[in-house]
Formats: structure tokens, sequence, C-alpha cells
């Protein structure tokens, strides 16, 4: 070997490390951020039986439920561009969500943001945070009680439209109150 | 494993010209300059005229490296392409199909074929069952001698041999710092654009071996390197939280940083890797934080009502610049990295967000908005001279090449997957990044060591 190379066994060493890297990093280990729900136990198979004539799902939607909040409410309030203030339309559906949630106090719910992709991801999570801030306080302030609701903001990455237009970025402007305990 | 020696059997006088090539090659140095003028790939003098280059390393013939030579020639002519800088030559043009890596070539058949410089080496398995690689750089016109190397490594690694001698070519003829030995986070996108899965993932700068690092069943965005280092910080998504994460490439150990109440994003490390900084949402405001790692003591440095997000620390961690929309829009700020002296630096029409500072410190990249599409562009570090490099739809979230040169990016055309594409500082050279997937969100390492 004509010369030595001070770097060679540096070299060699983290050439080494990184080439068992991947190995490594194909399956990260993740710290569990909230505790998982215990695993609800499947019940064994039940031995066939003879089909017996299934009573009829009563009509109608069940008050007090998911379905019932969001097609005798509504579920979601909608933005103009780039704005978080509230827009008539959505305060008349607001009014309706609280009147909701005061009957049913037990229910739970989780606003969220969202935002059109006409802005970069980082920027529309903060939009999105502010818009589902309106909601909370509107709704607190017509008696929903500040610990029944929480707040998250999905920036542009839920969209409810994936047209590429300004009916479809439109629609992507919104906040969604989603309940998370306590509906029937 | 790859190491550096001289190839082996040589002359005397010209293993001496090899071992003053390596130690250049070694330490970054520029070569004295010779009374001759030195064969260039020209830099920051206008339109780029490509340099034409010829790539030829065999396999040595009766061993076991198949057709290794050729796969690794094919990997460095890729690369210097990718660079915009060389035009590598059709090795069917090649007039000497014999090419001992020990023997002057004769250089009349390759200025012939319009080739200024030529690259020729052998590859070969040796007695260890590892793969060596000696190559040389020719300057054909002057006849001298511009590099011999050797590297080695394990077969299955012959693509990192390849990008090391990409570097070496890049770094002598341009006299830059060479980038090709990095890689690349990103986030990895599948699915229908409502129900997109995005999961973290690596490959090489040119897009081979791609793998996952998370299962898809939270999405995550936003990876950035810390500079020193194998580490990264990353935004989680799940439904009812976003949380950052450290994690190391090397260990496969990850960690959630700390208890934050609210939303947590934009992670982005301090130079030195000290520090992290970060958004927080709270209330439906959000504000810059940045935490001691060592004592995990975190600090707010903003306080308006107003948005401000997306830190990028100057290299020399004095500088945090970042997007609010104090102004009424979102705008790039620059503040002092306690959070003193906040001024505003952009002030052109549309809205700019996204700042990053190059490694070099003395340009920033950003994303604009204006007359509904997105750019990237760069400017000064005081926001003077901004120039637009590309434009779409929508493309975002630029990362620096470690050398200050390229400008990584994704693109993603209206209700299409997204794609990683890079560009150099002047605008002139476009590449898309060859990956089959959809991507978007891409961190570019530090150079491999």
């Amino acid at each position: 070997m004509i010369m030595t190379l001070k770097t060679l066994s540096k070299i060699a060493l983290v050439t080494f490390v990184s080439a068992t890297v991947v190995a490594c990093a194909s399956k990260p280990k993740e710290e569990p951020v909230a505790p998982m729900p215990e695993p609800v136990p499947t019940p064994a198979p039940m031995p066939e039986a003879a089909p017996t004539p299934a009573p009829v799902a009563p009509v109608g939607v069940i008050p007090g439920s998911q379905q019932d909040f969001v097609v005798n409410v509504g579920d979601r309030v909608y933005f103009d561009l780039d704005q978080s203030g509230l827009r008539e339309d959505a305060k008349a559906l607001l009014d309706a969500q609280a009147a909701w949630l005061v009957r049913y106090p037990a229910v739970k719910i989780r606003i969220e943001g969202n935002a059109d992709e006409r802005g970069t991801r980082e920027y529309n999570f903060a939009l999105g945070a502010r818009r589902a801030e309106s909601v909370s306080q509107y709704l607190t302030q017509k008696g929903v009680v500040p610990a029944r609701i929480s707040t998250i903001s999905y920036g542009k990455e839920n969209p409810l439209d994936t047209t590429a237009s300004e009916d479809g970025w439109a629609k992507n402007r919104n906040a969604k109150t989603t309940l998370t305990e306590g509906a029937q | 494993m790859i190491r550096n020696s001289t190839p082996h059997r040589h002359f005397m006088i010209r293993s001496l010209m090899a071992l003053a090539s390596v130690i250049a090659a070694l330490s970054c140095a520029v070569m004295p300059a010779s009374a001759q003028e030195p064969l260039r790939a020209t830099v920051n003098q206008g339109v780029i005229e490509p340099l034409p280059i010829a790539i030829k390393i065999d396999s040595a013939a009766t061993n076991a490296s198949g057709n290794l030579g050729t796969q690794i020639s094919k990997v460095v002519m890729a690369d210097l392409e990718r660079s915009g800088f060389f035009r590598p030559i059709d090795p069917n043009a090649f007039i000497q199909s014999q090419l001992d890596v020990n023997v002057t070539p004769n250089f009349e058949n390759w200025r012939t074929i319009n080739a200024q410089a030529l690259s020729n080496g052998m590859a070969f398995i040796d007695g260890q069952g590892r793969l060596q690689v000696d190559f040389r750089l020719w300057d054909v016109f002057s006849e001298k001698q511009l590099l011999g190397m050797s590297f080695t490594a394990t077969p299955e690694n012959y693509r990192r041999i390849a990008h090391k001698i990409a570097d070496a070519i890049y770094e002598k003829l341009t006299g830059e710092e060479g980038y090709f030995d990095t890689r690349i986070v990103f986030v990895a996108e599948s699915g229908g654009r409502a129900k997109r899965i995005k999961r973290l993932a690596i490959m090489d700068q040119d897009g081979a071996n791609p793998s996952y690092l998370t299962d898809g069943s939270y999405k995550v965005m936003t990876p950035r390197f810390n500079a020193d280092s194998q580490e990264i910080t990353y935004m989680a998504l799940r439904d009812d939280s976003a949380r950052i994460y450290i994690f190391n490439i090397e260990t496969g150990r990850q960690e959630t940083v700390g208890q934050i109440k609210g939303m947590v994003f934009a992670p982005r490390f301090s130079p030195d890797g000290s520090k992290l900084a970060y958004s927080v949402a709270q209330g439906g405001n959000t504000d810059i934080y940045v935490m001691d790692l060592r004592s995990r003591s975190t600090r707010r440095l903003t306080t308006e009502s107003s948005i401000e997000t997306s830190p990028s620390f100057s290299a020399d961690g004095s500088t945090i610049v970042f997007t609010s929309d104090r102004g009424g829009s979102p705008q790039i700020y620059a503040m002092n990295a306690d959070g003193s002296g906040i001024r505003r630096i952009t002030f052109g029409g549309g809205s700019y967000s996204t700042p990053v500072y190059s490694p070099k410190g003395d340009l920033i990249a950003f994303t604009k908005q204006s007359s509904g599409r997105f750019s990237i562009g760069v400017m000064g570090a005081d926001g003077s001279g901004e120039r637009l490099l590309t434009s779409s739809y929508l493309e975002e979230g630029p990362t620096w090449a470690p050398n200050g040169r390229y400008i990584m990016f994704f693109r993603e055309p209206p209700g299409g997957m997204p794609s990683l594409w890079t560009v150099d500082v002047t605008g002139r050279v476009e590449r898309a990044v060859p990956y089959p997937g959809g991507a978007s969100d891409p961190a570019w390492s530090p150079r491999l060591k």
C-alpha cells in the first residue's frame, strides 16, 4: 500500500454503521403517545343456525346519534379564502349545533379545522387551528362547556373535495365537528 | 464499507501524481493553477455549457465482478448528467474499447469523439470478496491525469462507490463540494387524495434503495435533518394530535419531543443540533418556540396573535427566518435567535412561506404564491435579489443539497400525486428525481461519511 490514510479507520467505522442502518431503520420503534385501547375480545363463531327473519330496523334516525347530528344539524361550517372569521351561514349552523349539544350533555366533540390546498402545508396547519378555535369559541359562548371540546387542525391534509377548482377549494375550507364520546 | 487507496501497480511518476490528486480530493483543496488553463466545468458564467465527459469503468475479465463496472459507469453518468455541468458521452460512441487503468489512454481516440474529460477504471473482486474500483480522471486535451483513486466496498454497495467517484469528478472539475453520496428522507404518499397514506421514507439522492421508516398508521410530514448527524425530526399527525419526533436513522431510536400542550409542528434543528425550533398552535394562535434538547427547557420566541411558523436557522445559528401573516398576508420575517429584532424581509407581490437558509448561509430558499401559482425561489439573506427558479400549479418544501447549489422540492399537479424535483440556484437545471411513487416534503441529508 502506497499510502496510509488517517481517515481510513474512520471511514470504515462510519460506513459500517451506516451499512447496518437499513436493517435497524426499517422497523422504527415508536413510543406510544396515548395508551392503546384494550383489545375487544372477539366472540367465537356461533354454530350455524337456521336463518330466522330479522326484525326490521326502525325507520328514521336515532335521536342523539352521530347520524342525527350530521343529518338534522350539520357537522361542517365553511370559511372564506384565508379567513377564519365565522360567516352568517356558519353562525346559524353553529347555533343549531350548540342547541343539540346542550340537549345531549354527555357528548364530547373534536373540532377539526381544514384548509384548501392553495397554501403551504405548515401555514395551513396554523390556519386550520384558527378556524377550529373560531368554532370552539362560538360554541362555548352558546353554552357548550369548554371541557367537552377539543380542537385539532388537519391543515390541507384531509380534503373533502379533491377536484382542483374554486368549488372544491371552497368545500375544503371548513371546520368539522366530530362526536368523540357519548353519542347514542 | 468503502475505503480509499491508490490503485495497485503503477509507475513511479504516475503514483506521485495519483498521490497528489488523492490528497487534493480528500482535502477538497483546489489544485494549484498550472501554466496551462485547467479543465473546468463552467460555474457562474452565464449559460452553462455542459462538459462532454467519457466514463468507462470496466469489469475485470475472469473475475466475479460480473457487469458491476457497467453498472457503476451508469450511476456515475446519471449523477453527473443531473448536475447540469456534464454531458456524459454515449458509450456506444467510444472508439477505444480496451482501456487499461494502469496505461495512459490513447487521447486521440477520445478527442475524436469530442470528450474533454475521460474517467476510466477497473472494477474487480479482491481476495476478501470485496469490490474494488480503481479509477483515473484525465484531461483529454492536456493529456494530464487529474485524479487517481480507489474505493473498496462490499459488492452490494456498488452504488455508493459510484456516487463517491461522481463526487470526486464533480469536485475536481467544478471546484465545488460534491453532493452525490447523500440521501433523501421524504414522505412517501399513496392512496387517493382524500385518504392519503403518508409514510416517512429514505432513499439515495438519485432515487435508488428506497425504504420506509414508518408504517403508515399515522401521517408523517415535514422531516428535517440535523446538519451534524444522521438524525431527523418530523411531525406526526393523528386524528386527535400533532406531535414532533426525533428519529435516529442509524440506530432506529425514536423519541417524542416533550409533553407540549397544543398542536406541535414545523420542527427544525439548529445548525449545531443542540436546539429544536418549532411551532405550537394553542387557542388558535400559532407561535414559534425553541427547545434546548439537552435540558429540555423551552422558550417562546414570538407572542403576536398572528401566525408564526416554518422557522429556519441561519448557518451560524444567530438568526431565525420564519413565515408570519402579522402584516395581513403570509410573508417572511427574520429575528435574532432569542426572538428579538423581528423585521420583515419580503415585500414582493403575493405571499411567501417556508424560508430555508442555504448551508452556505448566503441565500434563503422559499415558496411563493402569486397569480394562482406556486414558485420556488431564492433571495439574499436580507431578502434582496429575489429570483424565482420554478413555477407550477402547486410546489413547495425546498431543501438544500449540502453544497448549497441545488434545491429539492415537491410538485403536485391538479388532483394528482406529488413528486420530487431538483433545480439549481440558477434555475437552468431542473430535473425530476427518479422515484416512481408519490413523494413530498424532501429533506436532503448531509454528506455521508
